[in-house]
């Protein structure tokens, strides 16, 4: 895969955006928990970056995503504004889903963004769906949808696989396996090392992918997407990755030291700054500016949310039903 | 083609659910069908029989053995513009089925803030009668009545089967068509041509004074065979509400200023059950249009048991309902 100066600089942008979302977006939820005022559960993607980000690198703005719980990454990579998310996670009438959806239902049709899913697995049966519409007017739109290591135990997990591989539906199965379904290590929840292992009993590839190192990550969905796009049928992709975070903000951390400490040494970001600076892409200077303008779009997204309503309750039922 | 009453003819539900489908299909090519068995075979019951070679393997297809895959298939197509159809071909295996229904097609509207209409339609059988064991004959419908989101739609006569079904497909949004095994052989006459029965109009089928007894799919006949008994001696009001949500309380309403009594009869289970709210609403809306208690006569406490006389004691007969309107009217 060969990206321009310029494209690399925007990813790593977009990188070091979502970072600092993720970072914001604690502190403001923390602040507000200790205020007494549960603000919602919220799922940090700090350290999964180089994944939304490499993904996104290799879909059009027609193609479908679906998403998960710990999708802001996701979003925002696929290209939903940033203003749009910071306003939704806080509840507001201008979020991304008006405020209907939250943190872990981040919406946008505009660019195909099939929205977050609060139920494990939940995304990949849905997928099948744009597949087949895909298919069905023949275009050469792709669908990537999301899901961890714990999603892979889901019997979803293996009724879509095993139907887009008899179809072959153009799906890119992405799983971000960060090793820790909520506190329940992979080990506990796949009898073998790795779950890209499993795309040999649907006949279909499955490579195994260091999920931090945002090059590998686009170069191998993009040939996923490649084989997709001429009707060559899906692809299951097993990236590892680590969660900075605990599950959520509110199951506080549990995972081994040492885990912690292999991972701390393989954050995509830092490993994607050395890929620009060694290449000699951009320098120190160049590459702080591009953090300035991440810190600046977020400043001014934060701002946004902070000016906007919150949602007219007179409303909620006129969403229910479409007329 | 409208509705033609100079060439009546008789019809089956399965062949009225073709021809709504057929009909659908024709004039939009948004519509596809799909499920177990559903392409080149037609259908275990014959739903889709001839439809697949009019409009291709792209449009109507066979599915893996996935109820879960099919609903999520269905719903994303539908988030992807299409206006899907699907067959599941026991509402007992929705089980399988939920978590794409219920957390997913009836929700992303509401979730995404209005962005997404999901226009599909769920085809099911349900019921007792045929003497399958309790996994092939639940009626299930007031599981999906307690989901925001989902319409439901339960048919008795031939002529709504095909006018609901093409009403269903038309709507917007998620709706459940579930129709009732012990129905499948009935014959009716019906126009040619095609028609719409809109979601949300109950009918009358036969006017009383005494009693109003609101009863839908195949218990609509019963009530019909239960009024007809009296012989006069009692006069039964019979509403079929035909679609369950949208719920046409004013015609039930308008038909208790005329006789003050209310019986509502299901086979789904009684408890927590759909004459359970059908009788909330009337309380909250008209409870002075009652002379006496409300009553809900519907499944009994129990799994469906395999052996006739067993079937046959956990769902109401048609003498247990006429011992119901009797007991009310004395």
């Amino acid at each position: 895969m060969s990206f321009t100066a310029d494209e690399l600089k925007r990813m790593y942008t977009t990188m070091v955006l979502i970072r600092k979302f993720e970072l914001n977006t604690i502190e403001i939820f923390a602040e507000r928990m200790k205020r007494g005022d549960f603000p919602g559960a919220l799922h940090s993607s700090e350290g999964q970056e180089a994944i939304a980000v490499g993904v996104s690198s290799q879909l059009r703005r027609d193609d479908y995503v679906f998403s998960t719980y710990r999708g802001h990454g996701h979003a925002i990579a696929k290209g939903i504004p940033i203003e749009k998310v910071v306003a939704e996670v806080h509840g507001r009438a201008t979020g991304a889903s008006r405020g209907y959806g939250g943190s872990m239902h981040l919406f946008d049709t505009s660019i195909n963004f099939m929205g977050g899913n609060g139920i494990v697995g939940a995304g990949l049966p849905l997928a099948l769906g744009t597949g087949y519409a895909a298919v069905k007017r023949g275009t050469d739109q792709v669908t990537a949808v999301y899901f961890g290591d714990g999603g892979a135990s889901q019997g979803a997990f293996h009724e879509a696989v095993n139907m887009a591989a008899i179809k072959k539906y153009p799906i890119i199965f992405i799983c971000e396996n960060n090793l820790y379904a909520a506190t329940t290590h992979v080990s506990a929840n796949c009898p073998i090392d790795d779950i890209g292992e499993r795309a040999k009993a649907y006949g279909i590839p499955g490579p195994v992918i260091d999920g931090n190192n945002l090059i590998e990550v686009a170069d191998t969905v993009g040939a996923a997407v490649a084989r997709a796009r001429t009707g060559d049928g899906p692809t299951l992709i097993e990236c590892k990755t680590w969660r900075h975070r605990a599950h959520c903000m509110v199951i506080p951390e549990h995972r081994p030291g040492k885990d912690r400490k292999y991972w701390a040494g393989r954050d995509p970001i830092d490993h994607m700054r050395d890929y620009l600076i060694s290449e000699n892409i951009a320098a120190a200077a160049a590459i702080e500016q591009l953090e300035a303008d991440a810190q600046q779009q977020l400043d001014a997204a934060v701002a946004y949310m902070q000016d906007s309503p919150l949602p007219d309750p007179a409303e909620v039922l006129e969403v229910v039903y479409a007329g | 083609m409208p509705a033609d009453t100079a060439t009546m003819r008789k019809l089956k539900p399965i062949v009225a659910m073709n021809e709504a489908l057929d009909t659908v299909m024709a004039e939009d090519d948004d519509v596809v069908l799909f499920g177990e068995d559903i392409g080149a075979y037609g259908g275990v019951w014959a739903l889709s029989k001839g439809l697949q070679k009019k409009y291709g393997e792209a449009r109507v297809f066979d599915t893996p053995l996935s109820e879960c895959a099919i609903m999520g298939t269905c719903a994303g197509a539908a988030m992807a513009g299409l206006r899907p159809v699907i067959e599941i071909m026991y509402v007992d295996f929705m089980t399988i089925a939920m978590d794409p229904l219920v957390n997913q097609a009836s929700k992303i509207r509401l979730m995404s803030g209005g962005a997404f209409d999901l226009a599909m339609t769920i085809i099911a059988p349900f019921g007792a009668g045929t003497c399958e064991a309790a996994q092939h004959s639940n009626s299930l419908e007031a599981w999906f009545l307690n989901t925001p989101g989902l319409k439901v739609v339960a048919p008795s006569t031939v002529y709504d089967t095909k006018g609901l079904l093409a009403a269903a497909i038309r709507d917007n949004n998620p709706v459940m068509y579930l129709w009732h095994k012990m129905l499948y052989d009935l014959e009716e006459e019906v126009p040619g041509g095609d028609w719409i029965v809109p979601l949300g109009e109950a009918a009358v089928r036969c006017e009383g004074d005494d009693i109003t007894v609101v009863a839908y799919s195949l218990m609509m006949y019963r009530a019909m065979e239960a009024a007809a008994e009296f012989d006069g001696r009692i006069s039964v009001e019979v509403i079929d509400p035909r679609t369950l949500h949208p719920f046409d309380l004013d015609t039930v309403l308008t038909s208790l200023r005329k006789t003050g009594r209310l019986l509502v009869v299901h086979e789904s289970p009684t408890r927590c059950g759909v004459g359970a709210d059908i009788v909330r609403r009337v309380c909250d809306a008209g409870f002075e249009l009652l002379r006496q208690a409300p009553r809900v006569l519907g499944g009994k406490d129990s799994p469906i048991p395999f052996s006739k006389p067993l079937e046959n004691a956990v769902i109401p007969q048609v003498a247990d309902i006429r011992a119901a309107i009797e007991a009310m009217v004395q």
